[in-house]
C-alpha cells in the first residue's frame, strides 16, 4: 500500500488530498471536499500531464526569441526532455503563431508550436 | 497627423486592445491608440506561460497568443495606433500630449479619454528592505521580460520574494532553463498565487515555499552573494533566531503591483487609497466627465479575461459618451457602494440606478482568506444577497451582480454594502 | 612622469583635479571605481551646508563657508542644477533654546551671511509640517541642494576636457619615493594593479581609505572610520512636505537626521550615524532604518513614510579628531593629503580644491593657461524646456522623443549623450547618475533591459560584459538555450 500526498489544484482552497494506491490501483481518495479534487487526484496519480511553455531561438529573425508551448499535456515525466529539444532547436523567420516548431516532441505524439510570430529582420 | 481625436486610449496592453474594439464596434471611427512600448500587447508579450483566455475564448492559451487575437482584432478594424509613443500629460480638459521618434512632441484634443496605463512592479526600495544594493536584484517582470524576450539568463541561483502569480511563474521558467531555485519567500500567511501556480510551479520541480517569512539581509557588493529569510510575526517583524541563510546570484522580487496613475493624477483624476486606482461610477467613468479607467490601472486584476471584459464595457461606454454628444448626464443620483467587513474595494464606487444597465457586475478584493463565509449585499439595512463561499482570498477577484430593477424600486436608496459575514 | 596624480575621483579629487588643470600640469587621475562618483560622494545628503555647524577657526568652517559662497557661480559656470532653499535648525525642547542661539553666534564667527531666529509662530508659518512641539528655529537661508552626482560628474568632466587624465579600475596598493638625480626633488612611484605610475607630486583624495594611503608614507599616523549612514528616499509626490532642509538641533554624531526635498523633487530623509569597521560597508540594516523613521519623525510631522522609494546608506570618512587634514605631509614631501572629508565635504570640495589649486600655482610657481576652459555645457535636460523648444529638438534629433525611464521622463538622447561625454557612462549606475534614468519610484524595473540595450550599441559591449557598477557587478549572465555557446 502506498499513500500518495497532493494539493488540489480546483480552487483556492487547495484541499490536501491523500490518496491510497495498492499496485497502481486507487484504493481511496481522502481530504477533498468536493468531486473535482476526486478527479484531480485521480488524474495526477494516473497520468499526470503538464502543457510546458519555454522559448525558442530565432535566426535572422525581428526578435531573438519567440515563444513556444506544447500544443497539447504531455507526461510530466517528460518535461525535460522536452525542454531538451526546445533548447536544441533554431528556427528561421519567419514564424506566425501555431507554426510546428518541433513535431510529436519525445515521441508524445504531440507538438511543439509556436505561441509568437517573427518577422525577418 | 490628425491632432483632435474622439477617443484617444492611453495604452495598448490588454485593457486598451479590448477597450478600442469595443469602442469600435459601438460605432465610434476616430479612435487612437498610444502604446509606449515598441509593438502592442503590452506585459502579455513576455507571458509566455499558458493559462489566459478560459473564459474569454474557452481555452487555455498563453499570453502572446491572447495579446495576439486583441491585436489581430484591432488591425482589422482599422484602428489607428502609435507604437514607441510615451503619454508625458493629460490636462483636465482631455488635451493629451505625447512624443516619439517620427511624430516628435505633439498635442491630440480627445473628446473621450481611456486610462489604460496598466500597472508596475513594487520595487525593492518600497519595502525597505536592508542589506547591499548590487547587481542580481530584479522585480520578477523584468527578470521575465530578460529571459523571455531578450534571452539572457539574469542568475543561476535564484531566491525569490514574493509569492504573487509572477514569481511563481518565473520560479519555473528560471528552473526550465537551467538556474536553481532556491527558496520562495512570502511575508503574508498565505499566497497571493493560484494554487495552481504554486503546484505546478513549485511543488513540481520541489522548490520550498516559506510562507510568513521575509528577506531580512542581502549580501554582495557588486553582484547578490547571500539572501537572508526570517520567519515573521503577526505584526511581520522579522523574528530574531529564525533566520535562514541561502547562497544565491539573484533575488528575484514578486511583491505586489501598483496601478500607474501619474498621467491620472496630472489629469486630476480622484484616485482610490485602497486600490490606488481612480475611482470609478457604474460606467467607469472617473471623475472627470469622458475620462475613463480600465485594467490594472483600475485596480490590479487576477485574470486577463476579467481585464478584457471590464475594459469592453470602458470602451462601449467612451462611444456612448461621445456619440452621445459628449454630454455629462450625470444625475447626482448616484449610489455609494460601501466596502465593509473584509471587503477591501469595489469597482465601481458609485452606481446611479437609473443609468445602469439591467444588470451590473461590481467587483472586489478581501482583505484575509475566508472559508466558508458568506458575500452579502445590502440596500441600505436591506439585505438582498447572501452568498456562501468555500473560500475567498486577497490573491482572488470576487464579484457580485446587481439587477436594476431591484436598485430602482428601492425607494430613496442611499447605499449598496458588500461584505464578509462569517456564520 | 606626471606633475601630479591626484588619488581618487570622488567630489574632492575631481575638484582639485579641475583646479589643477587651470595650470601648465600634466595631471592623471586615479580611481578604483569604474567611474567617478563611486564611494562617499554618490550617498550623501546632498546638502550645500550653510556653515554653522563647525566649530570656529577650523578647516570645516572655513571651507564650508567658502565652499558655499562659491557653489552658485560654480553651478552657473558647470550647467549643474542648485538651489538655496534655505535651512532650519529646529528646537522642539523649550530648554535647548539657548543651543540656537549658540549655533547662530558659531555661524556668525564662521562668517556665515543671513542668519536669523525665529520664534516658533514664524518657524510654523513658513514650515507648516514642522512638529507641533516646535519651540523656535534657526534660519539659514543661504543653505542649498543640489545634485551631488553632477557636481562631481561636471568637475571631473571640466578637469577632462582641461587636459587631465583619468584612469579608472586602478587601485593603489604601495608609494615608493627617491630623489630624482637630475632635480634634487623627490619623485613618487605609484604601484597599482595596472601598473606603476611615477610623479613629483601626489594629493590623496582617497575618502575613507584616506588614511591607509597617508600611513604608507608616514609616520604620524592618521585614523578614519567609516561612519555609515541610512537614508530613505522619498517619491516626488512628496518632494514638497517641506520646503527647507530641516535638521534637529545637533548633537556629538553629528548634524543629526534631517528631511530636505532634493534639486530633483523627491524627499530625502536621513543619516544615520554608526561608526562601523568594515570601508565598503555600504549596506543599509534593519535597525539604522527603523532608527531613522524614529529620528526623522521627531522634528517633521505627517512624514509620508509609505512613499519611500528607495533606502540606501553612505559612508562618512570621520577622522579621529573631526577635521579635515589638508596638507603635505610633514614627513612625505611632495605627498598632499585631502583626509577626514566628511561633511561638509560635499560643500566643501570647490573650496578645497580652490586652496589645493593655490598651493600648487605657488610651489610650482605657474599660471593659469590662456586657453583654459572653466564652463561646461550640461547634458541636455528636455524637462527644462518649452513645448515648442522640445518638439524641435526632437525633430533635429529624433532620439529625444523616445522616453527610456517613464518614472524620470529620460529619454534616449540624454542618455545617449551621457554615454558619449568625456568620462561618459559605461554602466547602468552610471547612467543613473548622469541622467537619473531608474532613479524613479520604479526603481529601473522598466528602463534596465532597454539601457543595457543602448549601452550594447554604444559601447559594443555583449550583454554579458554589461555591468551595474563595474567590477563583477554583471546584469545578465549567458544567453539562454546555450545559444553562442555550440560546437
Amino acid at each position: 500500500m502506498e499513500k500518495r500526498n497532493l494539493t488540489c489544484i480546483g480552487c483556492p482552497m487547495g484541499c490536501q488530498i491523500t490518496v491510497t494506491m495498492d499496485n497502481g490501483e486507487i484504493l481511496d481518495v481522502t481530504g477533498n471536499t468536493c468531486p473535482i479534487g476526486d478527479h484531480y487526484a485521480r488524474q495526477e496519480v494516473t497520468k499526470p500531464e503538464r502543457t510546458v511553455t519555454s522559448t525558442v531561438v530565432v535566426l535572422d529573425g525581428d526578435r531573438p526569441r519567440i515563444s513556444v508551448k506544447t500544443k497539447g499535456n504531455i507526461p510530466k515525466s517528460e518535461i525535460f526532455a522536452c525542454l531538451e529539444e526546445i533548447n536544441k532547436v533554431r528556427v528561421h523567420a519567419p514564424i506566425a503563431i501555431g507554426d510546428v516548431i518541433i513535431p510529436n516532441v519525445c515521441g508524445t505524439g504531440i507538438d511543439v508550436v509556436a505561441t509568437r510570430a517573427a518577422g525577418v529582420a | 497627423m490628425s491632432t483632435a481625436y474622439d477617443l484617444v486610449i492611453v495604452g495598448g496592453g490588454p485593457a486598451g486592445l479590448s477597450a478600442a474594439a469595443a469602442a469600435r464596434e459601438a460605432g465610434l471611427e476616430s479612435i487612437l491608440i498610444l502604446e509606449r512600448d515598441k509593438e502592442l500587447g503590452g506585459i502579455l508579450n513576455q507571458c509566455i506561460h499558458n493559462g489566459f483566455g478560459l473564459h474569454t475564448f474557452k481555452e487555455e492559451l498563453t499570453g502572446p497568443e491572447y495579446a495576439g487575437r486583441y491585436i489581430d482584432k484591432v488591425l482589422e478594424l482599422g484602428i489607428e495606433y502609435k507604437l514607441d509613443t510615451m503619454v508625458m500629460d493629460i490636462a483636465p480638459d482631455k488635451t493629451v500630449t505625447a512624443m516619439n521618434r517620427t511624430d516628435g512632441m505633439f498635442q491630440i484634443k480627445a473628446n473621450a479619454v481611456i486610462l489604460a496605463m496598466g500597472c508596475r512592479e513594487r520595487p525593492r526600495g518600497a519595502l525597505n528592505i536592508p542589506g547591499y544594493r548590487p547587481a542580481g536584484i530584479y522585480s520578477a517582470g523584468t527578470a521575465q521580460r530578460l529571459v523571455n524576450i531578450e534571452g539572457y539568463m539574469p542568475g543561476h541561483e535564484v531566491v525569490i520574494l514574493g509569492s504573487g502569480d509572477i514569481g511563481l511563474i518565473m520560479a519555473r521558467r528560471m528552473t526550465f532553463e537551467g538556474a536553481k531555485v532556491k527558496v520562495v519567500a512570502e511575508i503574508m500567511p498565505y499566497s497571493g498565487g493560484l494554487k495552481r501556480n504554486i503546484v505546478q510551479c513549485l511543488d513540481d520541480y520541489g522548490i520550498p515555499l516559506k510562507l510568513s517569512h521575509t528577506v531580512v539581509n542581502i549580501e554582495g557588493k557588486e553582484r547578490v552573494e547571500a539572501v537572508t529569510i526570517a520567519e515573521v510575526d503577526e505584526h511581520m517583524k522579522p523574528i530574531p533566531g529564525t533566520e535562514e541563510r541561502y547562497t544565491c546570484d539573484t533575488l528575484l522580487l514578486s511583491t505586489g503591483l501598483i496601478p500607474e496613475n501619474e498621467l491620472s493624477k496630472s489629469a486630476g483624476v480622484e484616485l482610490s487609497r485602497v486600490t490606488n486606482g481612480p475611482v470609478v461610477n457604474e460606467a467607469l467613468e472617473t471623475n472627470i466627465p469622458g475620462v475613463f479607467a480600465c485594467g490594472n490601472v483600475l485596480h490590479v486584476h487576477d485574470l486577463v479575461d476579467y481585464v478584457s471584459e471590464e475594459a469592453k464595457k470602458a470602451g462601449e461606454n467612451a462611444a456612448a459618451y461621445v456619440l452621445g454628444g459628449c454630454k455629462d448626464d450625470r444625475s447626482g443620483k448616484e449610489v455609494k457602494v460601501i466596502a465593509k467587513d473584509g471587503v477591501r474595494y469595489t469597482v465601481p464606487v458609485t452606481i446611479d440606478p437609473e443609468r445602469m444597465d439591467d444588470l451590473q457586475v461590481v467587483r472586489f478584493r478581501v482583505g484575509a482568506v475566508y472559508k466558508n463565509a458568506s458575500v452579502a449585499v445590502y440596500l441600505d439595512d436591506e439585505r438582498i444577497q447572501k452568498r456562501k463561499k468555500r473560500i475567498m482570498a486577497p490573491g482572488e477577484m470576487e464579484q457580485i451582480i446587481l439587477k436594476k430593477d431591484q436598485l430602482l424600486a428601492k425607494e430613496g436608496l442611499k447605499s449598496i454594502t458588500v461584505c464578509i459575514e462569517q456564520d | 612622469m606626471y606633475d601630479v596624480v591626484v588619488i581618487g575621483a570622488g567630489v574632492t579629487g575631481s575638484a582639485v583635479a579641475r583646479e589643477l588643470s587651470r595650470y601648465p600640469l600634466n595631471v592623471c587621475v586615479l580611481e578604483k571605481a569604474e567611474d567617478v562618483c563611486c564611494g562617499t560622494s554618490k550617498a550623501n545628503s546632498a546638502i550645500v551646508h550653510a556653515g554653522f555647524d563647525a566649530a570656529e577657526g577650523s578647516l570645516m568652517a572655513r571651507f564650508n563657508v567658502r565652499g558655499n559662497e562659491m557653489m552658485g557661480q560654480l553651478a552657473e559656470d558647470l550647467d549643474i542644477p542648485f538651489r538655496r532653499n534655505g535651512a532650519m535648525v529646529v528646537c522642539i525642547h523649550k530648554e535647548a533654546l539657548g543651543g540656537l542661539q549658540e549655533l547662530y553666534d558659531r555661524g556668525i564667527a564662521n562668517g556665515v551671511k543671513e542668519l536669523r531666529i525665529l520664534n516658533r509662530e514664524e518657524a510654523l508659518e513658513m514650515e507648516p509640517n514642522l512638529s507641533e512641539n516646535t519651540q523656535g528655529a534657526l534660519y539659514a537661508p543661504t543653505s542649498g541642494i543640489i545634485c551631488p552626482f553632477m557636481l562631481n560628474i561636471a568637475m571631473a568632466e571640466n578637469a577632462a576636457v582641461n587636459g587631465v587624465e583619468f584612469r579608472f579600475n586602478t587601485k593603489v596598493r604601495s608609494f615608493e619615493s627617491h630623489i630624482c638625480e637630475k632635480c634634487g626633488e623627490p619623485v613618487w612611484t605609484i604601484h597599482t594593479n595596472n601598473g606603476d605610475v611615477q610623479t613629483r607630486y601626489v594629493v590623496n583624495a582617497a575618502g575613507v581609505y584616506a588614511d591607509e594611503l597617508h600611513n604608507m608614507v608616514s609616520a604620524d599616523k592618521i585614523h578614519i572610520t567609516a561612519r555609515r549612514g541610512d537614508y530613505c528616499l522619498l517619491d516626488r509626490e512628496c518632494g514638497d512636505h517641506v520646503k527647507h532642509t530641516i535638521f534637529p538641533q545637533p548633537t556629538k554624531l553629528g548634524k543629526g537626521v534631517l528631511v530636505s526635498p532634493t534639486i530633483h523633487g523627491n524627499l530625502i530623509v536621513g543619516p544615520t550615524a554608526v561608526d562601523i569597521e568594515n570601508k565598503e560597508g555600504t549596506n543599509t540594516t534593519a535597525a539604522g532604518i527603523a532608527d531613522l523613521i524614529e529620528k526623522s519623525t521627531g522634528h517633521v510631522r505627517n512624514l509620508p513614510l509609505r512613499s519611500v522609494i528607495t533606502s540606501f546608506a553612505g559612508l562618512r570618512a570621520h577622522e579621529d579628531h573631526h577635521e579635515f587634514i589638508i596638507g603635505e605631509v610633514k614627513d612625505a614631501p611632495h605627498f598632499f593629503d585631502c583626509a577626514g572629508i566628511e561633511s561638509p565635504g560635499l560643500t566643501s570640495s570647490p573650496a578645497i580644491g580652490e586652496y589645493v589649486g593655490g598651493w600648487f600655482k605657488e610651489r610650482l610657481g605657474v599660471e593659469q593657461k590662456e586657453d583654459w576652459i572653466g564652463t561646461r555645457k550640461g547634458i541636455t535636460d528636455p524637462k527644462t524646456m518649452s513645448f515648442e523648444e522640445r518638439a524641435a529638438l526632437i525633430k533635429e534629433q529624433p532620439a529625444f522623443g523616445r522616453i527610456i525611464c517613464r518614472c524620470e521622463s529620460v529619454s534616449e538622447g540624454e542618455i545617449l549623450e551621457a554615454i558619449h561625454r568625456p568620462l561618459g557612462a559605461k554602466s547602468l549606475d552610471g547612467v543613473k547618475r548622469r541622467v537619473r534614468a531608474g532613479m524613479g519610484r520604479c526603481q529601473a524595473g522598466f528602463c534596465s533591459p532597454r539601457v543595457m540595450e543602448i549601452l550594447h550599441e554604444e559601447l559594443g559591449l555583449d550583454y554579458e560584459e554589461i555591468t551595474k557598477s563595474g567590477g563583477h557587478s554583471n546584469l545578465v549572465f549567458e544567453k539562454t538555450k546555450g545559444e553562442g555557446r555550440e560546437s
